[in-house]
């Protein structure tokens, strides 16, 4: 193969993008409207699910020990407690430090600075790997001798649970759904582009043009335009993101939802976005000449 | 050279054969009508010669291709030989003269050189020197079926077929282009032109092949033949 043939058939893959400067607009606005459609959806579960996995991070169980114990066999039980299944972590909290966390809750801390520290227990916070494990673990941390009581929080768990695989099934039904859509739309719009190019295809059979030789303007006209348009579709995405998170996400809104910052998608949105358009505007260009190249 | 032996085309679905046992050879430099009214095979013969399509029975050579067995990648490789001349003319609207023509070269990969020196060769040829950069549209039907034929004489195929080349044009462009064939054919290219304009096939002393129904009614020399042209 000649490189001058090469440069040809590059230099025609740009030129047919202003050539058919309608049709290469149309190409790119629906992939950036597609990738953005089903690229903010994903981000707003990606978000939810971050949520829900920090609040899951959060869940603690409070394990009280017996009053009858000293501070130094309660703090022994930290080996047994640690060893029990589903435990990640086990934090010792004496009777002091739990009134002062008492104490410290309250505006005004001379209302409580009276109590003693003997109205409280010792104690353990336990945060779990697992927290859809939670009544066993409970159960388990209650068996254990010295242990007087545990506070069981497995209802909430629940309810966390629940929400995250509502919310991933609704996410993934509409995102394949989008894919679905976006497919069906780009896959008609590249249609549309290449019947108007099918009188041109046949000239160039006719005058013997090999299938490479016309399919490669074709793809390199895909590639730059997914290109252009997933690129497009990012930068357009990341400024929606930054919009919603810095003028939306504000006040109260800001601390019950924590935004992951869009610095850290970034380079996964990019390559995933640069990686869809190339693949949709190289197999679409592909797939929407076939019919014409059977001649 | 072509040769068809008994070839026989039925078209899916077709109560009757588009081409039943048709005989036909043409030999290197000939010139030749093909006429025959609207259905009798004749653009059935085109699509043959082209690979367009593929004969239900018989035997087929064009220029050393045997369009029976040919592989779909050998294709290209068979019309390279040929220059396919349309009544529509088939340009390429956004290219000029030049680029339409140019385009030919750059398909069997011919250097930027070879171009420079070969197209305005063609041009000329064809009486269209001077005209390399404006673009179809901007011609008249006869100029734009000028620049059709040295498309297709820019790889300098062994043979031109051109099918109803003349039906857009007047009378007097049709026989400039009619002469313009004759010339090319005087240069040692096979001309094949498929034509129902009886004035033009009376107007030149050439090898009249004649179909009617997918069959072969009259082969004639020198403007001969038993068949009345509508």
């Amino acid at each position: 193969m000649k490189l001058n043939r090469i440069g040809f058939l590059i230099k025609e893959g740009f030129g047919n993008i202003f050539t058919h400067r309608f049709m290469s607009f149309a190409s790119v606005t629906i992939i950036v409207a597609c990738l953005l459609i089903m690229g903010s959806f994903t981000l707003v579960a990606i978000n939810i699910d971050a949520v829900i996995t920090e609040l899951e991070h959060q869940s603690e169980v409070m394990a009280f020990v017996d009053e009858s114990l000293s501070e130094k066999k309660a703090r022994a039980l930290e080996t047994e407690l640690s060893a029990a299944a589903n435990v990640r972590e086990v934090k010792f909290v004496s009777r002091e430090e739990a009134r002062d966390n008492y104490i410290s809750q309250y505006e005004d801390p001379t209302i409580f600075e009276d109590i003693e520290a003997k109205v409280f227990r010792h104690r353990y916070v336990i945060y779990l790997d697992d927290i859809t494990q939670m009544t066993e673990t409970v159960d388990a941390v209650r068996s254990i001798s010295g242990i007087a009581d545990v506070n069981d929080y497995s209802s909430i768990e629940e309810g966390f649970v629940t929400i995250r695989n509502v919310v991933s099934a609704i996410s993934l039904a509409l995102i394949v759904l989008l894919l679905v859509v976006s497919v069906f739309i780009m896959a008609n719009t590249i249609k549309l582009a290449s019947f108007t190019r099918r009188e041109e295809i046949a000239i160039m059979k006719i005058v013997g043009a090999s299938n490479w030789f016309i399919r490669f303007p074709f793809v390199v006209e895909g590639l730059v335009l997914g290109l252009l348009g997933g690129g497009i579709a990012f930068g357009l995405q990341w400024g929606l993101y930054d919009l919603v998170n810095t003028r939306i996400m504000t006040g109260l809104a800001a601390e019950l939802f924590q935004v992951i910052p869009f610095q850290v998608l970034l380079i996964p949105v990019l390559s995933i976005y640069l990686v869809i358009g190339i693949l949709v505007g190289i197999f679409g260009g592909n797939i929407a000449i076939r019919n014409y190249l059977k001649v | 050279m072509v040769n068809l032996k008994e070839v026989t085309m039925c078209y899916p679905g077709a109560d009757k054969p588009a081409l039943n046992e048709l005989d036909l050879r043409i030999e290197d430099g000939e010139f030749v009508f093909l006429v025959g009214p609207s259905g009798s095979g004749k653009t059935t013969i085109i699509k043959l010669l082209t690979g367009e399509i593929r004969a239900t029975s018989g035997e087929l050579d064009v220029n050393g291709f045997d369009l029976q067995r040919i592989k779909r990648n050998k294709l290209p490789g068979l019309r390279r030989t040929l220059g396919v001349i349309f009544q529509d003319f088939r340009l390429i609207d956004n290219k000029t003269v030049y680029d339409n023509v140019a385009f030919a070269m750059r398909i069997v990969g011919a250097s930027g050189k070879e171009i420079k020196q070969r197209v305005p060769y063609v041009l000329d040829l064809v009486g269209l020197s001077g005209c390399e950069k404006r673009y179809p549209p901007e011609l008249s039907g006869g100029e734009q079926q000028r620049v059709a034929i040295a498309r297709a004489l820019v790889n300098n195929p062994s043979m031109i077929i051109a099918d109803e080349p003349t039906g857009n044009l007047d009378p007097v462009k049709s026989l400039e282009l009619m002469f313009l064939l004759q010339k090319i054919n005087e240069l040692g290219t096979t001309v094949l032109v498929v034509t129902h304009e009886k004035e033009l096939v009376d107007a030149f002393s050439k090898r009249v092949v004649a179909i009617n129904g997918g069959s072969l009614v009259s082969d004639g020399m020198d403007g001969y033949y038993s068949y009345e042209i509508e």
